[in-house]
C-alpha cells in the first residue's frame, strides 16, 4: 500500500497500524505529532488508527527556534 | 528596591530574559546557554520530522521546569499560524504559543494583520498567545481586543544584531499598551537588551545573538545581567535625556561667584 509521509511516497505493509509507522519512521515517538489527512490524531488513538491506499500522513515534532 | 514578578496569562515569572533555541551549533551549547540565561520561557519551533536523519529530540535538552513557547515559524498566513499551533498543542506540551507569520522572504518582516486574525482564533480557543509583530500601535490595540497575552515587536530584522531600530514605535507600545510588551528579534547584544528594559519593556527575547556566538554559554549570562540592569534602572525612575547640559557639581567658580562666560 502506497502512503504518502512528509511529502514522500512510502511503499507499507497494509497491516500496520499508526503507531507501528511512526516507530518505523522516527528515532522515538515521544513528542511526535500525527496529522492524517489534515486531522490530528491523538498519540493515544495510534494503535487504533489503521491507513489506507492514498492516505497522507504529517509526522511532525519539535525543532529549536526563536 | 524589589520588582513585581512578570505576569503572562496568570503565570509569575521572576526572570525577564525568553531565549530562542534555534541555531546553535550543537545540544550541549543549547543546555549550557538555558542555564545560564536563566530563562524561564523558551521558544521552539515545529518542523516534519526528517524521515532519513533521525534527529534528536530538542526537548530532552530543556528542563522540564521551562514554560514552552512554540512559535508558528514557517506559516505564511493566519490559517497556517492556527494549524501548526494545533500540532503544538496536541503534543501535551502546553498551549503556549508565539505567533509568528512571515510571508516576505526578503525582510522577513512579520505580517501583521494575518497575525491578528491568528491571535483572535487561537486566543478563542483557549491558547496563550504571544504574537510577533512590527510594531504598530493600531495593530495592538487589535490584539489586545483579539486575546493577545503579550505583544512582541520586533527591535529590528530578524538575525541582524541591528538592535533597536523600531525604539520610538516600541516606546509607543509601552506607553500605551496594557499587556507586557516583549521585545523580539535583532537584538544583537546585551547592551541593546539593557536599552530595551530601561525603557520600560516588560522582558526580551534573543536567539542569534547567543546561539551564534563563540562563547554562547557566557552570552546568555552576560545578557541575563543586562536584562536585570535595564530592568533595574527603569524601576530607579531614569532620569530622562534632556539634550542640553546639566551640571553635576554646583554652578559656581570655585572661589568666587562668576560662573565662566559662554
Amino acid at each position: 500500500m502506497k502512503i504518502n509521509i512528509n511529502g514522500t511516497s512510502q511503499n507499507l505493509d497494509p497491516t500496520k497500524n499508526l503507531s507501528d509507522i511512526v516507530t518505523t519512521f522516527c528515532k522515538q515517538s515521544k513528542h511526535v505529532i500525527a496529522e492524517l489527512n489534515g486531522t490530528i490524531v491523538p498519540s493515544e488513538q495510534w494503535t487504533k488508527t489503521n491507513l489506507k491506499e492514498g492516505d497522507a500522513l504529517e509526522l511532525v515534532t519539535f525543532v529549536g527556534g526563536g | 528596591m524589589t520588582d513585581s514578578p512578570l505576569v503572562i496569562a496568570g503565570k509569575s515569572f521572576s526572570s525577564r530574559f525568553f531565549l530562542g533555541t534555534g541555531k546553535f551549533k550543537n545540544k550541549k551549547n543549547l543546555s549550557d546557554s538555558i542555564t545560564a540565561s536563566g530563562s524561564q520561557i523558551v521558544t521552539v519551533a515545529l518542523r516534519r520530522i526528517d524521515l532519513e536523519r533521525h534527529e534528536e529530540n530538542i526537548l530532552e535538552h530543556i528542563p522540564s521546569h521551562i514554560t514552552l513557547l512554540t512559535n508558528t515559524s514557517g506559516a505564511r498566513n493566519a490559517q497556517e499560524a492556527v494549524r501548526i499551533a494545533r500540532l503544538a498543542k496536541a503534543s501535551g506540551c502546553g498551549n503556549w504559543v508565539k505567533i509568528e507569520v512571515i510571508n516576505d522572504s526578503k525582510y522577513l518582516l512579520p505580517d501583521n494583520a494575518e497575525t491578528i486574525k491568528a491571535t483572535e482564533i487561537l486566543a478563542a480557543e483557549g491558547f496563550v498567545v504571544l504574537p510577533y509583530i512590527t510594531p504598530d500601535l493600531y495593530a495592538a490595540r487589535a490584539l489586545v481586543k483579539a486575546g493577545a497575552a503579550t505583544v512582541m515587536p520586533l527591535g529590528s530584522f530578524i538575525g541582524s544584531n541591528q538592535g533597536l531600530k523600531t525604539k520610538e514605535f516600541i516606546q509607543v507600545l509601552i506607553n500605551e499598551i496594557d499587556l507586557p510588551i516583549v521585545v523580539d528579534a535583532g537584538i544583537g547584544a546585551p547592551s541593546q537588551a539593557a536599552e530595551a528594559m530601561e525603557m520600560g519593556a516588560d522582558a526580551v527575547l534573543v536567539n542569534t545573538a547567543v546561539a551564534t556566538a563563540q562563547d554562547p554559554t557566557t552570552l546568555a549570562r552576560a545578557f541575563a545581567l543586562a536584562v536585570e540592569a535595564g530592568r533595574m534602572a527603569y524601576l530607579s525612575g531614569l532620569p530622562l535625556n534632556h539634550g542640553i547640559a546639566d551640571a553635576s557639581s554646583p554652578l559656581t567658580g570655585f572661589l568666587y561667584d562668576d560662573v565662566p562666560a559662554n
